[in-house]
């Protein structure tokens, strides 16, 4: 029972100088690991291949890694609460299919696609919330079972086919639709020339979660439902409402992802959004040892997403074969953990 | 020559001397109590004695040999076992008693690859014997009792030949009755010449069974005691100062009553009863382990319900659905086990002292959603004047401040907006003598609500109520002799 030197800890703080000074550095160090790497590693690509540093590569960059943070800003969200999200990367995918299909199918609009689509994950959010908190299943394997129901279903209406432009459909009809080419500014047009509007989203999402999720009192109770979920709803919340909202935030990024890559593709790929859950996920992990955190945070999300587009792009421009980018997310992936699990404060009496 | 001689040990975790220079002795077949507040330096001390911890200086002797373990295991071989307050993790669901008395065992080398259920039951029962007691071998070990889980923990420690046998806490969630089979079972080990160093905060414990009591404040022995034994000396000694009369004065109830319950039932088939609890008043309900307190607090706040009869809430009906809905009609409630009811884990968000107070009055101390303002860390400097809560600041995280302190903390939360009725389940667990005595004062203090206690300690009970009812078998009975408490004996009388 007794917690040990319980009044110990000012005076632990005060005196931290006496000897202290190395761990506070050591801590400091380690709450800025992953800055101090991407800094050395701005610092040493540009120098390598100077190109490396322009303007224009810095936006491919951040254009690259834009869908992967929206994403993993979503798996955040849900981590957050204490579950986990896995059909994202599906609900993305089944997102360029949807919004194909409305368009090249149905002939509709940018205005009327985006909402629908949007919609769309939102919907597929309530139903993992609804196998989550109503039936109770398991969030990986309510998710995981998703996942596998949404990558078959994207299938079904075309017949396994990808939409494009002229798409024959199943009953022998030809579409006459194309994509809206508002809709292709999303993935295509840059603001100014310069900052591309998918980073821009990016952007958006980054501070509208980061703000969600760590100012206000809403994302004090998500939080609060993954830390302890007994004491949150004893404490007078709805701990399935706040679980649903989680779920429904993670699709409906998860479907605004898909309308990226969609208009960056203007195609609806059956293929599409492969790798995208594990690098989510990755990013959102890696986000646990940005600051020392060592709990999902949306901040660190952003900077794990944009820590392995840094390292990618450079090692691309360096000839890295494609085949080690695998390899290479993985590393880090393992180093960022190692930094946020295996480092061991000062010694815990 | 002692079977352990602590000479002078001392130990310090940065600038805080938990230990320091702290000298005991303890003979072969004796039951040697410690008692201290948090904070006293007694984990500490058992964290040395079993091999958790390494001592900065001093000597410990053991038959005459030099002791110093530097794991658990060396420990254990040199003949000190110690059982840990959570015995729920002696052991794992899915594993039968035998299993769990096995486990050690299965990890060595030198034990055969295949077992079969004969050969681990026969191996198990001859563990039983050594202890001396019987347990059932193929129960599962999650169906057992917190006092079963207890007897395989300490079954299991006496395994291998030990010498000393350390127990933190033992009784904390055990009944009197089980809590009396146990220290049955410890007056025989010792009778065998086992040497029992026993923590508790319980001097109903300490009187049934220490055969001498070790008060530790401040990291050092401050005083030891033989049978017959003072403890309101003891309890001075621990706490350092004069002990005033805990006893409050009691008060009759007055007032009209602020919550009825009407022919209720916990349970399909327990008997009825009913319950009045006035303004001003604080009541205690007090029964064994499993007698219903959780349940019909639960059942007021609103996290279960009854099985039959009717709840009223200032004359109206009250019928929460869920907690959120008894919060709204004025009844606050801290439950059982702080860490699993109220807190956050360490470094999560909301896991700071101010965070841990505003935690259900979100919504109302920023209305707008957006956390800012400053509401709950005034609100937290307030507590921490108000209830002399021990920490560093409003932004203290929760789990650096000690058990009482914690305590305080969850008490302060639903202190911070008025309630009409305040629920408080076993409010005084792993909480030390001083602490409890302000939370008792702080309890007492307010008198524009009602305040009802559920605890399985009657002493506890003695000591915070104007009132105390007693529960058992999910039913309720005044103590006989109507609104007036009476005396720990007579209750169990």
């Amino acid at each position: 029972m007794t917690s040990i030197i319980d009044e110990a800890t000012p005076p632990v703080r005060r005196n931290a100088n006496r000897g202290g000074w190395l761990a506070d550095l050591g801590t400091a160090l380690r709450s800025g690991a992953v800055f101090i790497l991407l800094a050395a590693l701005l610092f040493g690509f540009s120098a390598v291949e100077p190109a490396f540093a322009n303007l224009g590569n810095l936006m491919s960059i951040l254009q690259a890694v834009a869908v992967v943070a929206i994403l993993g800003a979503g798996v955040t969200v849900t981590l957050a609460v204490g579950g986990f999200d896995l059909s994202i990367g599906a609900i993305a995918a089944s997102s360029v299919m949807a919004a194909s299909y409305a368009m090249i199918v149905w002939g509709l609009g940018a205005i009327a696609t985006v909402p629908l689509v949007l919609a769309f994950g939102a919907l597929i959010g309530l139903v993992n919330a609804f196998l989550i908190v109503r039936l109770k299943v398991p969030d990986l394997l309510a998710t995981l079972s998703m996942m596998f129901l949404l990558s078959g279903l994207q299938l079904i209406p075309t017949a396994g086919r990808s939409i494009s432009a002229g798409l024959i459909l199943p009953d022998g009809t030809t579409t006459t639709g194309a994509y809206d080419p508002a809709f292709l500014l999303i993935g295509r047009a840059s603001l100014a020339g310069i900052v591309p509007v998918s980073v821009v989203l990016m952007a958006l999402v980054a501070i509208a979660l980061f703000v969600l999720t760590e100012r206000t009192r809403i994302g004090r109770l998500l939080f609060a439902t993954g830390g302890n979920e007994v004491a949150t709803r004893l404490a007078g919340a709805s701990t399935a409402r706040l679980k649903t909202l989680a779920y429904v935030i993670s699709g409906t990024l998860a479907s605004l992802g898909g309308i990226v890559i969609a208009a960056r593709v203007g195609r609806g790929d059956v293929s599409s959004g492969g790798s995208l859950l594990m690098d989510a996920v990755a990013a959102a992990l890696i986000g646990f040892a940005v600051l020392g955190k060592r709990r999902p945070n949306v901040l660190g999300t952003i900077v794990g997403a944009v820590f392995v587009g840094v390292l990618l792009n450079g090692l691309t421009m360096l000839n890295a074969p494609y085949y080690t980018q695998d390899f290479v997310k993985g590393a880090v992936l393992v180093g960022a953990l190692a930094l946020t699990y295996g480092t061991v404060r000062s010694p815990s009496p | 020559m002692p079977l352990l001689h602590v000479d002078a040990l001392s130990r310090s975790f940065q600038s805080t001397r938990a230990l320091v220079n702290a000298t005991l002795t303890i003979d072969a077949g004796e039951i040697v109590a410690l008692m201290g507040a948090n904070g006293a330096g007694k984990s500490t001390l058992v964290k040395i004695l079993s091999g958790v911890l390494p001592a900065d200086s001093g000597v410990i002797t053991l038959n005459g040999r030099t002791y110093a373990p530097r794991s658990p295991a060396q420990a254990a071989a040199a003949g000190v076992v110690t059982v840990h307050q959570s015995t729920g993790l002696v052991g794992a669901a899915g594993l039968t008693v035998a299993d769990t008395l096995l486990l050690t065992r299965f990890s060595q080398r030198g034990q055969p690859f295949f077992v079969s259920r004969a050969s681990i039951n026969r191996q198990a029962q001859a563990i039983l014997d050594i202890a001396g007691f019987d347990l059932p071998l193929d129960r599962d070990f999650a169906d057992l009792t917190a006092a079963d889980r207890q007897l395989v923990a300490i079954a299991r420690a006496l395994a291998n030949r030990a010498d000393l046998l350390i127990l933190d806490e033992p009784t904390a969630s055990l009944s009197i009755a089980e809590s009396q089979r146990l220290f049955a079972i410890l007056k025989r080990l010792r009778d065998g010449g086992l040497a029992i160093l026993y923590i508790s905060h319980r001097t109903a414990d300490l009187q049934a069974i220490a055969d001498r009591v070790l008060v530790m404040r401040g990291g050092t022995v401050a005083g030891a005691f033989e049978r017959p034994i003072d403890f309101a000396a003891t309890i001075e000694t621990m706490i350092g100062r004069k002990l005033q009369s805990a006893r409050p004065g009691i008060r009759a109830p007055e007032g009209p009553p602020v919550f009825e319950m009407r022919d209720a039932r916990l349970r399909p088939g327990s008997l009825p009863f009913d319950l009045t609890v006035h303004t001003g008043e604080v009541v205690a309900i007090t029964g064994v382990l499993g007698a219903g307190k959780s349940r019909l607090l639960s059942a007021i706040f609103g996290n279960g319900r009854l099985a039959a009869g009717e709840m009223y809430l200032d004359g109206r009906r009250h019928r929460p659905e869920s907690p959120a809905e008894a919060i709204a009609a004025g009844v606050a409630m801290a439950a059982e086990d702080r860490h699993r009811s109220s807190l956050m884990p360490a470094d999560w968000p909301g896991s700071s002292l101010a965070a841990t107070i505003s935690l259900p009055h979100l919504s109302k101390w920023y209305p707008h959603g957006l956390l800012f303002g400053g509401r709950e860390r005034r609100e937290a400097e307030q507590a921490i004047d108000r209830l002399r809560i021990k920490a560093s600041g409003p932004l203290a995280p929760i789990t650096s401040l000690s058990g009482g302190n914690q305590q305080k903390v969850v008490l302060a939360r639903w202190e911070a907006e008025p309630s009409r009725l305040l629920l408080l389940d076993e409010p005084f667990q792993g909480v030390d003598v001083g602490a409890r005595h302000d939370i008792i004062q702080a309890i007492r203090s307010r008198s524009n609500r009602a305040t009802l206690i559920a605890t399985s300690d009657p002493e506890e009970a003695y000591e915070v109520a104007d009132r105390i009812l007693i529960i058992d078998h999910h039913s309720l009975a005044a103590a006989p002799g109507g609104a007036t408490s009476r005396l720990p004996q007579e209750i169990h009388a």
